[in-house]
């Protein structure tokens, strides 16, 4: 066999070096104490005395869970620091994942009760809203799953959505019909798929670049086209129909998950099965696989045989139907007309669901439904609660959780190693 | 063009050696026959019949398998999934469905049949690059080919590995398959060709066979009568100037590289790192250029610590450095050779200062530098890219030997450069030691390690094995570069 | 980046060719400039056929074409061409109305009104395009040129009517407090990319948008709302930190020159200091910088602060210039299209200035067609977005115009590296 044997340095052990202090559960450890102690430390005494309810319905009424807001505060506060030392010390090292989720809902909890108490927060409502605010989210997520696995970057689910959302109101207005509105939104969402996969695959050019450019250029036209079509006579362009909500019998009667869940659109539905049908595709199937060999090394994927540009080309393609049905959500669910530039970075939003949650179906579903009740939140705590705290700052969390991911302060985030490389032989 | 006119046949059941040196045009040549580039002229036939090859797909269909000088794996896939991509088992019809159990049992399949042991669920990035190959050689067998192309294959073996892979080649060859072995290196050609094709420049010079001599095959080879003997005086080893202790290191993904190193190099003599490439020798030298974080131990440069100094520093300290990547470290392609001369004193005079350029100045030294170092380009102010590998290479030796040194650092100072380019570096490392520097040679050719050392160094899996005299040979070597120590003993003068 | 761009493109080796046959080769192998003029034809082409379309009663015509083509033909040049003809008058110069100076009866300022609201629109593309492109020749794709503006805005805004300083020293203050917010800006995702190689181009979009949701926030606030307003509106920047213009209805102000100063710099840096030498090494190849000692972390984070001082420059010129307040639309698209007209100048100091010049003659044409024929100035972006899209695919330019293939440079192509 060309394998020598090696035993005589196989068992060398290796030379002891100091390990680093600082490595990474000790740094999120680090992370959640700085949170819990600003809970304790901020929330704590802000929060008022009163009763925070939470209850399990969409109004004030019904069975409720009620903590006095300065006691639910602290309380959560402390859980969480306690939850960072263990991390810092180093104890059961297996848990750590989940003292790291635990930590940050606490935080999330001692918030709450801060800002709810002597109020309450209707749960079901806020998780309906946080489906609705996550939808388009998770299906822009999933466009840029599809053309990032395989090697192609798309900085333009913005575009796809601004075109999906304005061919949905024009198609549907004009066949008077919901589903004829979706396919619309589909197909304006391939459109700006097709112009980047042409434009990146087959003329090389920057993968960055064009989705910028395809951004601005999906804004110009459809604001334009609205200007000059749709303000003049939005009765025979601008008035879809809007896409009705389906319960499902017996399922949506379940408490709290059955309203969210089963009583719901269909787009909702696609959405979620698109999550479990992408994930198990891309790891259980010759075309993930595949996919994957091309968004990690190309030439190798090229030299057994696979086609490069036309699996790129497939699932950018794919991709942009996806995130034009993403877009049929604004003009279909979300109000009942289309506006200029009315997506308002939500297309940047799903990109940073798709850091956040490293390239993964269920990891991009996971930063949506957050980045979602993100939005609720601040929704509902300026318009429902008067918070104190600006709805802008609790906004700006996507964003800024995203800086914190790609910092690798929570750990590594890393894109297929050939994400955005256009790939030309020789 | 990279080749021009090039004819070559091979029958089936034959070992033939495509021989050739660095840039001669041969991993272009296999890359047409493999459908990776497309011939602007000529014909190619499979058993008498007319084939064009549009990709790879084509070259796969018609029984042509390649393993390729740089891996074709994807390092984060387990072995199996490499081995399976592009000819997968499937269940379900359409739906595509990978069937993993069939192709494990596959990959297991071909490794036990012709005795190449590889481990299906191994992840690739993972395995020593004897093994990563190993995997490559099962993928190409897999697919059932009937020519097997191996593009230099042995640059990443012990000598012992070199021999094995040599008797495996052997055996494909005798179950009627043919093999196409492209290699610069004519101990190979002789130990396991029937026929050898020499091409030189793009161009087919002559055709051989095993029994030529080496010296025949090489001056077929170069154009020339080439003598690859460097001569060089016995070293005068001085005061010591790069000491290294208990060295700690790294690599990129936080992999232990370098495990406890101690070194020493003296003024006026070449210290010699032989191994296998991967065995910490890149991660040792970055180390010490201040280009990578150490993780325990210290370093000195005639007693002045550099662990911990800027990389700037070090290189003015009087330390030259030729990086083993020359078109990734090395050079910047698209600068011009003037810039290049000057990546690293481009703000100290008279070159520059901290805010501004001299231009003049940059222009007259290159125009100056060209001329020393017999650089060949049509002028300073031309992209570097647009040199030869050789050329290129010299750039990198001119700026690293313009500064006063007190140490030299070659990490594989000839890789894909030209014989005449090799001889000229050889020249100035000797030219440099002589004058009283002290070298530090790192080569995975062992060939260049006992042209240049005047003591050898083997690494292992981050550490130093032995130390050993020039004349130390090369079965011991290759043993100790397979990691088996015992029979070398230290050689402590 | 390519060998294009590097200081001195390489001596042809060849014998000389005749002058003419140099020419005629040049532009018939679609040098960039050919490039250009054809991608701006193609962008002007598409242009026209989406005003037709979304013209009604043009479309009526078209509904009964095969009878009485001559109508459709007719009213659909004659919209054209009204539309493009005010694009020209509203940008560079409009016939009548110098012709009415000439007579007496007009006024100069409104001979040169066209050519002054196209400077005025220039002005910040100049400086968010050169901190575009100065990031990119030295490897990094700065997409938070909208971001730096806000924040080059806010504090140039802030400066301009929070404190009360004199003549002259107001403005200097006001100028310099948005290029330092705007440097601050650009720092973090430097910072973060030196130390933790997060990918800037995630980083400064995001940081984007926390800008322009600090500024929302911040323009609601007691001591910067207008008191007088209820609406999302500052107070009015005070008159000593206004830049000065040329008497109304003309806008043109000092902006203009500041930006020509900054091409100049920029240019300088790039060009011929040790800090350009240092960030064209990084930008095309780290390693080999990192390997000659060049800091690449230093690099990449004073480049940052270099292309956010900028972009934060373009910021505050539109406040201190244009707008004269803040409001949550105070930098516009300023950001964005700086990177268009980056892409469109290749990168280069006075390629970007030129662009620039465009994109504002684009804009201030754009205002006058909305105005006179109707047509939307979302039209404006359409163009604005396609000419980029056919300069940065020459390959697609030539094909279009079967143009002899020849080694044009493509542009962004090689700072394709992925996160």
């Amino acid at each position: 066999m060309i394998h020598v044997s090696t035993a005589t340095a196989e068992d060398l052990t290796e030379v002891s070096a100091p390990e680093r202090f600082w490595n990474r559960p000790r740094r999120l450890g680090a992370g959640v104490v700085i949170i819990g102690l600003l809970a304790i430390c901020l929330f704590g005494p802000l929060a008022s005395s009163k009763t925070a309810r939470f209850t399990l319905s969409e109004d004030s009424g019904g069975a409720a869970l009620s903590i006095n807001g300065d006691v639910g505060a602290y309380l959560f506060g402390a859980i969480t620091v306690v939850l960072g030392v263990l991390m810092l010390a180093g104890v059961a090292k297996r848990w750590h994942t989940a003292f790291l989720v635990i930590g940050i809902v606490t935080f999330v909890f001692s918030f709450l009760c801060w800002q709810v108490a002597g109020n309450f927060l209707p749960v079901v409502s806020i998780a309906d809203g946080t489906f609705d605010f996550a939808l388009p989210l998770i299906l822009g997520a999933l466009a840029g799953v599809l053309g990032e696995r395989s090697g192609v970057v798309n900085v333009a689910i913005e575009g796809q959505f601004l075109m999906g959302a304005f061919a949905a109101a024009l198609v549907g207005t004009l066949a008077t019909s919901v589903w004829a509105g979706l396919i619309g939104a589909v197909l304006g969402g391939v459109l700006i798929a097709a112009l980047l996969a042409v434009l990146a695959i087959r003329f090389l050019v920057d993968q960055v670049v064009v989705g910028i450019v395809l951004n601005l250029l999906a804004l110009g036209i459809t604001g334009f086209l609205y200007e000059r079509l749709m303000q003049p006579d939005s009765a025979k362009y601008n008035q879809p129909p809007h896409m009705p909500t389906w319960s499902i019998p017996g399922l949506s009667n379940i408490p709290v998950i059955g309203p969210v869940l089963f009583r719901a659109t269909l787009l909702l539905w696609i959405a979620l099965i698109l999550v479990f049908v992408i994930h198990f595709a891309l790891r259980r199937t010759r075309w993930g696989l595949r996919t994957r060999a091309v968004g990690e090394h190309p030439t190798a994927a090229d030299t057994v045989g696979v086609r490069v540009r036309g699996l790129r080309y497939t699932n950018v393609l794919i991709g942009g139907a996806i995130a034009g049905a993403g877009g049929a959500y604004f003009t279909l669910m979300a109000t009942s007309a289309f506006n200029k530039n009315m997506t308002g970075g939500a297309g940047f939003i799903a990109l940073a669901a798709l850091i956040f949650g490293r390239w993964t179906p269920f990891g991009a579903l996971g930063a949506a439904l957050f980045f979602g009740f993100t939005q609720q939140l601040a929704y509902y705590l300026s318009a429902g609660v008067g918070s104190s705290v600006p709805n802008q700052f609790l906004n700006m969390l996507p964003y800024l959780a995203t800086i914190v991911a790609v910092a690798g302060l929570v750990g590594r985030v890393r894109a297929p190693a050939a994400d955005g490389v256009p790939y030309t032989k020789s | 063009m990279a080749n021009d006119h090039i004819d070559i046949t091979v029958e089936p059941g034959e070992v033939h050696a495509l021989l050739g040196e660095n840039g001669a045009g041969k991993s272009t040549l296999m890359n047409q026959l493999y459908g990776l580039l497309q011939p602007d002229e000529g014909e190619i036939l499979v058993d008498g019949e007319v084939r064009t090859f549009r990709s790879p797909r084509d070259a796969i269909a018609a029984g042509i398998g390649m393993v390729h000088q740089h891996f074709m794996l994807v390092p984060v896939f387990t072995v199996a999934e490499n081995i399976a991509l592009g000819a997968e088992e499937t269940r379900g019809g359409p739906l595509g469905w990978l069937d993993r159990r069939r192709n494990r049992r596959d990959v297991l399949e071909t490794s036990t049949k012709y005795g190449l042991p590889i481990d299906p669920d191994a992840l690739v990035e993972n395995l020593p690059v004897g093994a990563q190959q190993r995997v490559e050689i099962v993928k190409a067998l897999t697919r059932e080919v009937d020519l097997l192309i191996l593009d230099e294959p042995t640059a990443v073996l012990t000598p012992q590995e070199t021999d094995e892979l040599l008797r495996v080649l052997r055996a494909l060859a005798e179950t009627g398959k043919s093999i196409v072995f492209i290699t610069h290196k004519l101990r190979e050609v002789k130990a396991i060709a029937d026929r050898i094709t020499v091409i030189r420049r793009g161009r087919t010079v002559g055709t051989a066979t095993p029994d030529t001599s080496e010296d025949e095959l090489a001056a077929l080879m170069v154009g020339r009568d080439v003598s690859l003997e460097v001569t060089k005086k016995p070293a005068t080893p001085a005061h010591e100037v790069l000491k290294v202790t208990g060295l700690v290191v790294d690599d990129d993904r936080g992999v232990r590289a370098v495990d406890g190193v101690d070194l020493v190099v003296r003024s006026g003599e070449v210290l010699g790192i032989a191994g296998v490439q991967g065995n910490g020798q890149t991660e040792l030298v970055e180390a010490i250029m201040g280009l990578r974080e150490i993780r325990a131990g210290r370093m000195e440069l005639e007693g002045q610590n550099l662990t911990g100094m800027s990389t700037k520093k070090i290189l003015r300290a009087g330390v030259g450095y030729v990086p083993e990547d020359r078109s990734l470290d090395g050079v910047v392609r698209e600068f011009s050779v003037a810039e290049n001369l000057v990546l690293d004193m481009y703000d100290s005079a008279p070159y520059g200062n901290a805010w501004r350029l001299d231009p003049k100045a940059i222009g007259s030294s290159a125009a100056q530098r060209v001329e020393q170092f017999d650089i060949r380009t049509g002028s300073t102010d031309s992209a570097v890219s647009t040199l030869s590998g050789g050329n290129q290479q010299k750039v990198v030796v001119a700026r690293e030997m313009s500064r006063p040194l007190r140490l030299l650092i070659a990490s594989q100072p000839t890789r894909g450069v030209d014989v005449g380019s090799i001889e000229f570096i050889h020249n100035q490392v000797v030219h440099e030691r002589d004058i009283g520097t002290a070298v530090l040679v790192v080569s995975s050719e062992l060939e260049e390690i006992y042209s240049l050392a005047d003591r050898i160094a083997v690494m292992y899996r981050g550490r130093i094995l032995a130390i050993v005299a020039p004349d130390t040979p090369s079965e011991e070597i290759g043993l100790l570069m397979a990691g088996v120590t015992g029979t070398a003993g230290e050689d402590e003068k | 980046m390519t060998t294009e761009e590097v200081e001195a493109p390489p001596a042809p080796e060849k014998k000389p060719d005749s002058f003419v046959t140099l020419f005629l080769r040049n532009l018939w192998s679609a040098n960039t400039v050919t490039v250009t003029i054809l991608s701006i034809f193609l962008a002007l082409v598409i242009g026209a056929v989406l005003i037709v379309v979304s013209d009604s009663e043009v479309l009526s015509q078209f509904g009964y074409f095969t009878s009485r083509p001559g109508d459709a033909l007719n009213s659909s040049w004659a919209l054209i061409s009204h539309a493009y003809a005010d694009l020209f008058k509203g940008a560079i110069f409009d016939p009548a109305s110098v012709q009415a100076w000439i007579n007496g009866t007009g006024t100069w300022q409104a001979a040169f009104n066209p050519i002054s609201e196209t400077l005025t629109y220039a002005a910040p593309l100049v400086f968010t395009g050169l901190s575009v492109a100065i990031a990119f020749r030295g490897g990094l794709f700065n997409i938070g040129g909208q971001g730096q503006s806000i924040i080059g805005a806010i504090c140039g805004g802030v400066a301009g009517f929070a404190i009360s300083l004199p003549v002259g020293l107001h403005l200097i203050v006001a100028i310099v407090a948005g290029a330092v917010g705007g440097a601050l800006w650009g720092f973090l995702p430097g910072f973060l990319k030196a130390r933790t190689g997060a990918h800037e181009v995630i980083t400064t979009i995001m940081l984007n948008y926390v800008a322009l949701l600090f500024l929302s926030w911040l323009i609601l606030q007691s001591g910067i709302q207008d008191p007088n307003r209820t609406d999302a509106i500052s107070k009015t920047i005070g008159h000593n930190a206004q830049l000065p213009a040329l008497p109304a209805p003309l806008r043109v102000h000092l902006g203009i020159v500041l930006a020509v100063l900054a091409t100049a710099g920029v240019a300088w840096i790039i060009n011929r200091s040790s800090f350009g030498f240092e960030l064209r090494a990084v930008g095309v190849n780290p390693p080999a910088a990192k390997t000659a000692g060049m800091s690449v972390a230093k690099t990449y984070t004073l480049l940052m602060v270099v292309a956010g001082a900028l972009a934060g420059l373009g910021g505050a010129t539109q406040v201190l210039g244009t707008a004269d307040r803040l409001t949550a639309q105070v930098a516009g698209q300023i950001g964005f299209n700086g990177l268009l007209v980056a892409l469109l100048g290749r990168n280069r100091p006075w390629g970007t200035l030129f662009a620039a010049i465009l994109y504002g003659a684009l804009s201030a044409g754009g205002n006058l067609m909305q105005v006179d024929v109707g047509v939307s100035l979302e039209l404006v972006t359409v163009l604005q977005a396609l000419i980029v899209i056919f300069i940065a695919a020459p390959a697609l330019v030539k094909a279009i115009f079967q143009l002899r293939a020849a080694r044009s440079a493509r542009l962004g192509a090689s700072m394709a590296k992925g996160w």
